[in-house]
């Protein structure tokens, strides 16, 4: 029982204050390489002591301020104890991107099937529409597209006639492409945030106008030309976005949670570094994808839609490969990992002796 | 005016040695005017950007188109990675947070990791729609801990770090003549049994006593002087001689009273 408080602050201020020292080094940032084992010992002693006095005080006694005072001082002490990011710095662009990333798509494979599903249903709506009434073509398509409210025919005339310029604004309009889109995948992503419902709008909404738009060049009889035209960059552009949609999905399954008893915040931190790799793999892909649209997709010479709708299909092909077969191990390594996986489960590698 | 969000505005974190220790959440007000000065400080390094790039774009037409798509990419940097950024490396803190001493931390109390930094601002769109963060405003109004969606996913909590100071007990009034000294056990008994709610409620209700009514302040002393005799019996002829209100500030003194050391 503290008797004398008065006493008991005057004994325990100097460690209090060696305690906030070491804090503020450490906030500051003044230790660049790590605590010598001694000091390490000291701190983790301090804010030990630190913590004994705050339980003494919260249990007999009512001094407020000092309190208060000691709650601050240990919560910045315990944050220092626990830093994480040491061991973030292992980070290896390399293998997140050819191990992790199609691990991860994989993991959450059904996430980015049900996006691409809810695309292509849309855009076999919108078709399906166009179809049906032709007039409402201008109510499906959106006003920033209106250069697609034309006659397609005319329009691709009027693309193979024109001259290509490689110096027509093209790095503005490939690094436009690559953040736009980015934004957009992102926003598709944090959209799932309304249980999911926003993210499959969103899906959906862009595919009816993709469906529109092919619905319209197919029927004008210029199913070569968009071939040309949008495969070659809508080979990684439209998986991205569907990667989008699938974190955003993957974050609207979390808000529900269907199928856990975790909580909320457990249910995220289990899909946090998932979100991360498939967002991030998203923007290397529509990297690629903005350069591309810019500089090839553009270019309209009849003769060059062979090579360019080869090259749209062989990545297409390299990304699904990639994606449903990348970072998986080989036979002898699983084999090898199956084999250790007894002895680190058995008792005795456990350390009870 | 006792701010109350959610369900509480302090966050309590027992950690596995038993200690519990309190943070106290930010406001979604002090939230948004931080905010404010980080949308400024983009602001102005976008138009550092724009005109720094301006002069590139006189060398050519080549130039001025690579200018622009630096523009472009410059703005998307700021815009998206500012926040990151600075996160990352103010441990919590943009420039906004930091004028309002506010921290991001771990919802657990740890520091931050780098995938809750970028988690939760990349959300950060959600959040901002339909305007200027009226949507994450909302969730975080409505948010146990007062956390905005991007918050959520990350397990991250928005702080107020104060910087707690001992108050000054000469300008209160409360450093005259204290009876209560001439009785310290019974001294003793009394911040034994008074827990830090009530001392705190105790010092706010002296300091603001100006703002009360006349019968409002007589009432609210009567109550608390009433309720510190309940904890702690002092001799007829201390209490006696003391309105309610001056007991009320010799208790004060009594569990604010530091060490002359």
């Amino acid at each position: 029982m503290i008797l004398d408080l008065d006493k008991f602050i005057a004994k325990e201020q100097p460690v209090w204050d060696e305690l906030e020292r070491i804090v503020e080094e450490k906030e500051e940032g003044k230790e660049k390489t790590a605590m010598p084992l001694e000091r390490a010992n000291r701190f983790l002693y301090l804010y030990q002591r630190a913590s004994s006095d705050l339980v003494r005080l919260k249990t007999f006694a009512g001094e407020a301020d000092t309190a208060f005072y000691l709650e601050n001082l240990i919560a910045r002490a315990y944050r220092q104890l626990h830093m994480r990011r040491k061991r973030e710095n292992t980070f290896r662009p390399l293998s997140w991107f050819l191990v992790s990333l199609p691990c991860t798509f994989r993991r959450h494979g059904k996430a980015f099937a049900l996006s691409t599903a809810l695309f292509l249903f849309g855009a076999l709506l919108g078709a399906l529409v166009l179809g049906l009434d032709y007039d409402q073509k201008r109510n499906l398509i959106p006003e920033q597209f209106d250069h697609l409210y034309g006659d397609p025919s005319e329009r691709v005339a009027k693309e193979e006639a024109a001259q290509f310029d490689n110096f027509d604004s093209r790095q503005t309009f490939s690094t436009y492409l690559m953040t736009h889109n980015t934004k957009v995948a992102i926003f598709t992503a944090a959209s799932g945030f309304l249980w999911g419902i926003l993210t499959m709008i969103l899906l959906f909404y862009n595919g009816i106008i993709i469906g529109v738009v092919c619905f319209d060049y197919l029927q004008a009889g210029e199913g070569v030309f968009l071939t040309a035209w949008l495969l070659p960059h809508g080979s990684f552009e439209l998986p991205a976005i569907f990667m989008g949609g699938q974190a955003g999905l993957m974050i609207g399954r979390a808000v529900i949670g269907w199928g856990s008893d975790l909580r909320m915040t457990e249910r995220f931190r289990l899909i946090r570094n998932d979100l991360l790799t498939i967002l991030g793999g998203a923007a290397v892909l529509l990297i690629w994808a903005g350069l591309v649209e810019s500089f090839l997709s553009q270019y309209h010479k009849p003769d060059f839609y062979p090579w360019k709708i080869a090259l749209g299909l062989f990545q297409l092909v390299l990304l699904f490969a990639f994606l449903g077969y990348g970072g998986k191990r080989t036979p002898s390594r699983a084999k090898e990992r199956k084999e250790m996986l007894p002895a680190l489960s058995s008792p005795s590698s456990q350390g009870h002796h | 005016m006792h701010y109350k969000l959610g369900s509480r505005n302090s966050l309590t974190i027992s950690t596995p040695d038993g200690v519990s220790f309190r943070q106290i959440i930010a406001t979604p007000y002090a939230r948004g005017m931080a905010a404010l000065i980080d949308l400024l400080v983009i602001l102005a390094c976008n138009i550092g950007i724009s005109i720094a790039l301006s002069f590139v774009s006189v060398l050519g037409r080549f130039f001025a188109d690579v200018a622009t798509s630096l523009v472009i990419l410059g703005f998307f940097i700021t815009s998206v990675g500012y926040g990151i950024m600075l996160e990352w490396v103010m441990g919590g803190q943009t420039l906004g947070k930091k004028t309002f001493r506010l921290r991001v931390i771990d919802q657990r109390g740890m520091t931050l990791t780098l995938p809750q930094v970028i988690i939760r601002n990349l959300l950060r769109p959600i959040d901002l729609l339909p305007i200027y963060y009226l949507f994450g405003a909302l969730f975080c109004f409505f948010s146990k801990n007062c956390q905005r969606l991007g918050d959520f996913a990350a397990g991250t909590v928005v702080i107020r770090e104060a910087r707690p100071k001992a108050p000054d007990l000469a300008t209160l009034g409360v450093s005259g003549d204290n009876s209560f000294t001439r009785h310290p056990h019974i001294e003793a008994r009394l911040r034994q049994q008074t827990t830090p709610e009530e001392a705190q409620l105790a010092l706010d209700a002296i300091v603001r006593r100006d703002t009360l009514p006349p019968e409002r302040r007589l009432a609210l002393f009567h109550e608390m002087a009433n309720h510190f005799r309940s904890l702690a019996s002092f001799p007829d002829e201390v209490q006696e001689s003391l309105s309610d209100e001056q007991y009320v500030r010799n208790v004060v003194q009594t569990l604010y009273r530091k060490s002359k050391a």
